[in-house]
């Protein structure tokens, strides 16, 4: 096997010294434990299987499950990513997509002719290209450590994938996981509320008016969802906002 | 079509109120939209409003670009690409126009303003106007405009505390403030626990904060045209969201219920208005041409033509249709496109160990605010830039994609960002300064020569750089919100400085302004002091369009007062003797 230059780089900057000689087989039994996703599993509209499996293990490091709460894998963030690229902003129907086109300045914004849809496909298949040559393994079987780096190196730019722009994909998805862990649960993401949960946000207000000058007296609910609201689950006000139910005892 | 007396092209925040006071008045108008009705109810009801990403990530209720938008380059000889997506700005699209997904905060512009370029050369001399400086004087006074101003903000019912009545100074409202007649029709917001910190250490730095004023109702409010709006109730929804009390002044709320009701006024959405068409001599606008919902072309013939749509599609219009000379930046001559400018953002985010926020509650303009670095309200004499901004702090509601700031030195993501997160999400406070931009002679709007609309027509080109006043000014308004920050006791600080070129990506502001801009010299201005076309004197261009330079405020406020002034002028001047006023 030919040692790629990245490959070296790479195992250097992780600290593996003698990095040139170690066999493939060394890095691959240091697998992550495997995320898990709530069952069932959802059915996936546009990921293949193998893409499912890259972006659960990029968002197992961008928003980890630990001892804060569930990560963007438990939260659903992957169903969440894949039903954006299956409904209208997969396509960007709402962009500008006419020619000609040009790569312009970083000033200019985003101005690939791909969509979202072709940025993920091409992307994740050249990242996986991109690991198995340098690396030795396809970007779900490295170690953490490994994957962290190529995370960050995508970010970055450091990385030169042949077709699309690493940093360009690194922050769709990093915009998209952020999105599907603080979006409302409807969209398939934030899974029992999880990412409402982890900053205390309530969901659907409800009205704060006499809330409003309690100054330093925390606001801690049970959030509330769309859903929760249109299948009755909440109660309501006279106007239509849910009636919190408070977390904490408040003294009024 | 049959011929009506006024025709506007399009109805937001001026095409709604000047089909009201011209209908009123027994004249026949139809109202021309390109995008479709919403109103709120059905289109801003609970629970589907509270959806930020629907409304504020993927902006339901913005522009579709897919069908237009506008091309952007740094400078002259840069070529200009499209903005495929959103960015930098928000166009509205649809009835009631950007002044639905508006956050209501609604401020006069100072005197001195409306007389930059004569106030600065008196008080400092010709070489205090920055290079290539095209900012001038309105043709207008604030005297003049004050009574439009009133009228506007009895209309949409905004709440406040008056700081000069009469040119008697108030206590609790803004010292710097141009004379009121009279005092907001609604009292002031409720004071969030960030704004009280904020305006605790600005007062003992000896600044002079006041209540934002604010078109989030601080009362439930009847106006004079008997629109009803209920009081707001702080859910935090209000920027890039409808509100479902009806408690945020729009068009929908304070004007279209009457507006709707009068037999002269017709509304007709989904129709796209292609061109000004002018008589054989192009001294007289006589018709509109547009393309309605199935794609069929019609004309609307009309005495009267009012371009009542965003900055950009008020230029771009007139630029289409040969309403005034283009501007040609390199000869410095012609009208149409010139003097375009923008807001110019600064400031910091404070994070507190000891304390919580509830940051999401809130509304679009809670919040508290002082102008002492506003205009000319200081002695600039050696710092090297003219004009200036307000410092605020704002509760407009922390929704969490938008909003989880983390200190500096947060990895960008992993299990130390997601700590952060959860540790800051609700124990920060955003210090902001609202910095003006002035006018320059490489900042213009014309027609891009390649890119194309969905109806097969030229689209706008931007060509746009901050210039280093704006950065001087930025950077003394940056420091002064860092001394805050420290006075507030926060215990670390992120300072958000402008810096490098203008660019289109990250989300600044929708504050667009220029390009057909007032003034009283027809070579150096597209519209005389009325909002009048110096050259087609039977159309009106209202709206930000007709700033000359852009103040260190949000613009609406300043766009009804101007919508009320023309319309008077219409009313009072016009109709009696139709011709060039001036």
């Amino acid at each position: 096997m030919k040692e790629s230059a990245d490959r070296r780089r790479l195992l250097k900057q992780l600290g593996v010294l003698g990095a040139a000689a170690l066999p493939v087989a060394s890095i691959a039994h240091e697998l992550p434990a495997h995320a898990t996703r709530p069952a069932p599993g959802p059915a996936f509209l546009f990921f293949s299987r193998l893409e499912a499996a890259f972006v659960d293990v990029a968002l197992s490091r961008l928003i980890p499950n630990d001892e804060l709460g569930p990560g963007a894998v438990e939260a659903g963030v992957t169903c969440f990513i894949d039903r954006q690229l299956a409904g209208a902003w997969g396509a960007h129907a709402r962009n500008y997509r006419q020619g000609p086109w040009a790569e312009g300045t970083p000033e200019q914004g985003f101005q690939s002719p791909m969509t979202p849809q072709e940025i993920y496909r091409v992307a994740i298949a050249e990242i996986d290209k991109h690991c198995a040559s340098s690396l030795g393994g396809g970007f779900a079987e490295l170690p953490v450590a490994a994957q962290d780096l190529v995370l960050r190196n995508l970010q970055s730019g450091a990385i030169n994938l042949p077709e699309v722009s690493s940093s360009m994909f690194f922050d769709m998805l990093w915009t998209n996981a952020q999105e599907g862990f603080f979006s409302d649960p409807m969209y398939g993401g934030n899974i029992g509320k999880a990412g409402w949960k982890l900053v205390g946000f309530p969901g659907v207000a409800a009205a704060y008016i006499e809330l409003i000058e309690e100054h330093g007296k925390p606001y801690r609910a049970v959030p509330v969802s769309i859903a929760d609201v249109q299948q009755g689950l909440a109660r309501l006000d006279e106007h239509g906002h849910p009636i919190h139910v408070l977390l904490t005892a408040r003294v009024r | 079509m049959q011929p009506v007396d006024v025709v506007t092209v399009g109805v937001g925040l001026a095409g709604s109120i000047l089909g009201k006071e011209l209908a009123d008045a027994g004249l026949k108008v139809v109202g021309l939209e390109r995008g479709a009705y919403r109103d709120t109810s059905p289109d801003f009801e609970l629970p589907g409003i509270h959806d930020e990403l629907r409304y504020a990530q993927r902006f339901e209720l913005m522009q579709d670009l897919s069908r237009e938008t506008l091309t952007f380059r740094n400078s002259m000889n840069e070529t200009a690409l499209p903005m495929r997506q959103f960015g930098s700005f928000l166009p509205g699209e649809g009835v009631g126009g950007a002044a639905v997904h508006w956050n209501g905060q609604t401020w006069r512009f100072l005197p001195w303003d409306f007389e930059t370029r004569s106030r600065t050369i008196e008080r400092y001399g010709s070489s205090a106007m920055p290079a290539d400086c095209t900012s001038q004087d309105w043709g207008l006074t604030y005297a003049e405009l004050e009574s439009s101003y009133d009228r506007f903000e009895r209309l949409f019912g905004i709440g406040g505390k008056a700081g000069n009545l009469l040119g008697r100074r108030q206590p609790g409202g803004n010292p710097f403030e141009g004379p009121r007649s009279r005092e907001y029709p609604n009292p002031p917001s409720k004071l969030s626990h960030a704004s009280g910190l904020f305006t605790k250490a600005a007062t003992q730095l000896g600044f002079h904060p006041f209540p934002m004023p604010t078109a989030n109702m601080t009362r439930a409010y009847t106006n004079e045209y008997g629109a009803t709006m209920g009081a707001c109730i702080y859910c935090g929804y209000c920027e890039r969201f409808g509100c479902e009390m009806g408690a945020k002044a729009s068009p929908q709320t304070a004007v279209l219920p009457a507006l709707l009701a009068n037999r002269n006024y017709e509304l007709r959405t989904r129709s796209n208005v292609v061109k000004i068409n002018l008589d054989s001599d192009r001294k007289r606008a006589v018709s509109v041409t547009f393309v309605d919902a199935r794609g069929r072309e019609f004309e609307q013939p009309a005495e009267i033509v009012l371009l009542t749509s965003y900055v950009f599609g008020n230029v771009r219009h007139m630029l289409m249709s040969g309403i005034g000379r283009p501007y040609d930046p390199v000869a410095n001559r012609g009208v149409v496109g010139r003097n375009y400018a923008y807001q110019c953002l600064s400031g910091v985010t404070a994070f507190f160990e000891d304390k919580v926020f509830n940051s999401f509650m809130g509304a679009g303009a809670l919040g508290r605010a002082f102008d002492d670095f506003n205009g000319d309200n200081f002695d600039h004499a050696g710092h090297g830039f003219i004009g200036g901004g307000y410092i605020a702090c704002s509760s407009t509601g922390a929704r969490p994609i938008d909003h989880h700031p983390t200190p500096p030195g947060t990895p960008p993501w992993g299990s130390q960002w997601k700590k952060a997160v959860a540790r800051y999400y609700d124990r920060s406070v955003s210090i902001g300064a609202h910095g003006a931009v002035q006018s320059y002679r490489g900042n213009y709007l014309d027609i891009d020569p390649a890119y194309r609309d969905s109806y097969g027509l030229p689209l706008l080109r931007l060509t746009f750089d901050y210039q280093p006043n704006e950065q001087k000014m930025s950077d003394f308004l940056a420091d002064r919100c860092e001394r805050i920050a420290r006075a507030c006791g926060a215990d670390k600080i992120s300072v958000g400085r402008r810096k490098g070129r203008y660019s289109i990506v990250p989300y600044q502001t929708t504050h667009n302004t220029g390009g057909a801009i007032m003034g009283a010299d027809p070579t150096t201005s597209a519209v005389n002091k009325y909002l009048q076309s110096w050259e087609v004197p039977n159309v009106f261009a209202v709206g930000a369009s007709a700033f000359p330079q852009n103040a260190g405020y949000n613009p609406t406020g300043t766009v009804g007062a101007l919508t009320f002034w023309a319309a008077d002028a219409i009313l009072k001047r016009y109709l009696k003797r139709p011709g060039a006023l001036l």
